[in-house]
């Protein structure tokens, strides 16, 4: 997988507004196909994490009661040019990650 | 949180997530870098109690104004609920629950150094409810409540 993760960061006075928007389902494995009627299975991103210049600042986790496409934002020190890294895990395992440098 | 506690959430956490726990002992992770490894009591909890109990390893909290909840007073479409929460205390993690959802915990940030008391996301509501922050500063737990009323249910849609 690749280009799930889109990530904007703009640094103000040392500080960062992190923001980033991930496309995935987050199906909470508690609904059932309409046509089939078979369960549809849990799938959902499970951990997320942030660095900064290699230094995990921010570290998540999720259930599926994140809506689907999930937005995170946070508030992280960082200086323009600082390297941005985030990542997601999900709970078949698929994952992807993005670096971008903070604005 | 005395040094038995961490041990054994660190040793759950190495169990829980396999090759990130053999990257950890390896000495490949920043050891002060404490992931939020997906805690699987606290994301099947059915109480909100439970959940925060389960994750934070104390199910009291102390209620706090130093938090502050962003939510629509009215979510039309409980699938998309967008939460903000920013606090003043040094937090050390923040933790969102939905009180009525099926497993009322929806997320969990651990704020390492360098981050500031402030998450934003979106998240599903199954029903009318209140949205919770736990806020975990100093060894303690803060939280604050929300009521969000929700016109279309998120769950199982």
């Amino acid at each position: 997988m690749s280009n799930t993760i889109k990530v904007r960061a703009k640094s103000d006075g040392g500080v960062a507004e992190v923001k980033c928007l991930i496309t995935h389902p987050m199906e909470q494995g508690n609904r059932k196909d309409k046509t089939t009627g078979q369960d549809i299975e849990p799938h959902f991103i499970q951990d997320v994490t942030i660095e900064i210049n290699g230094k995990v600042v921010v570290s998540g986790a999720f259930s599926g009661a994140i809506s689907k496409n999930p937005y995170l934002a946070c508030r992280v020190k960082a200086n323009p040019g600082d390297t941005l890294k985030v990542t997601w895990v999900d709970n078949k395992g698929d994952k992807d990650s993005v670096e971008d440098q903070v604005k | 949180m005395n040094t038995d506690m961490k041990r054994r959430i660190f040793l759950k956490g190495s169990l829980a997530t396999g090759a990130l726990g053999i990257a950890a002992g390896a000495g490949l992770l920043v050891p002060q870098n404490v992931l939020a490894a997906w805690n699987k009591d606290a994301f099947t909890a059915k109480k909100a109690e439970d959940a925060i109990g389960a994750l934070l390893g104390n199910a009291v909290t102390e209620a706090s104004d130093a938090i502050q909840i962003n939510a629509p007073e009215v979510a039309e479409n409980g699938a998309v609920v967008p939460v903000t929460v920013t606090t003043t205390l040094a937090a050390e993690s923040i933790s969102i629950l939905a009180a009525d959802n099926p497993i009322p915990l929806t997320s969990t940030f651990v704020l390492g150094e360098g981050a500031e008391g402030f998450v934003a996301t979106r998240i599903k509501m199954g029903k009318t409810s209140d949205v919770i922050a736990v806020v975990k500063a100093g060894g303690k737990l803060y939280s604050a409540r929300r009521n969000v009323k929700v016109t279309v249910g998120g769950c199982g849609h």
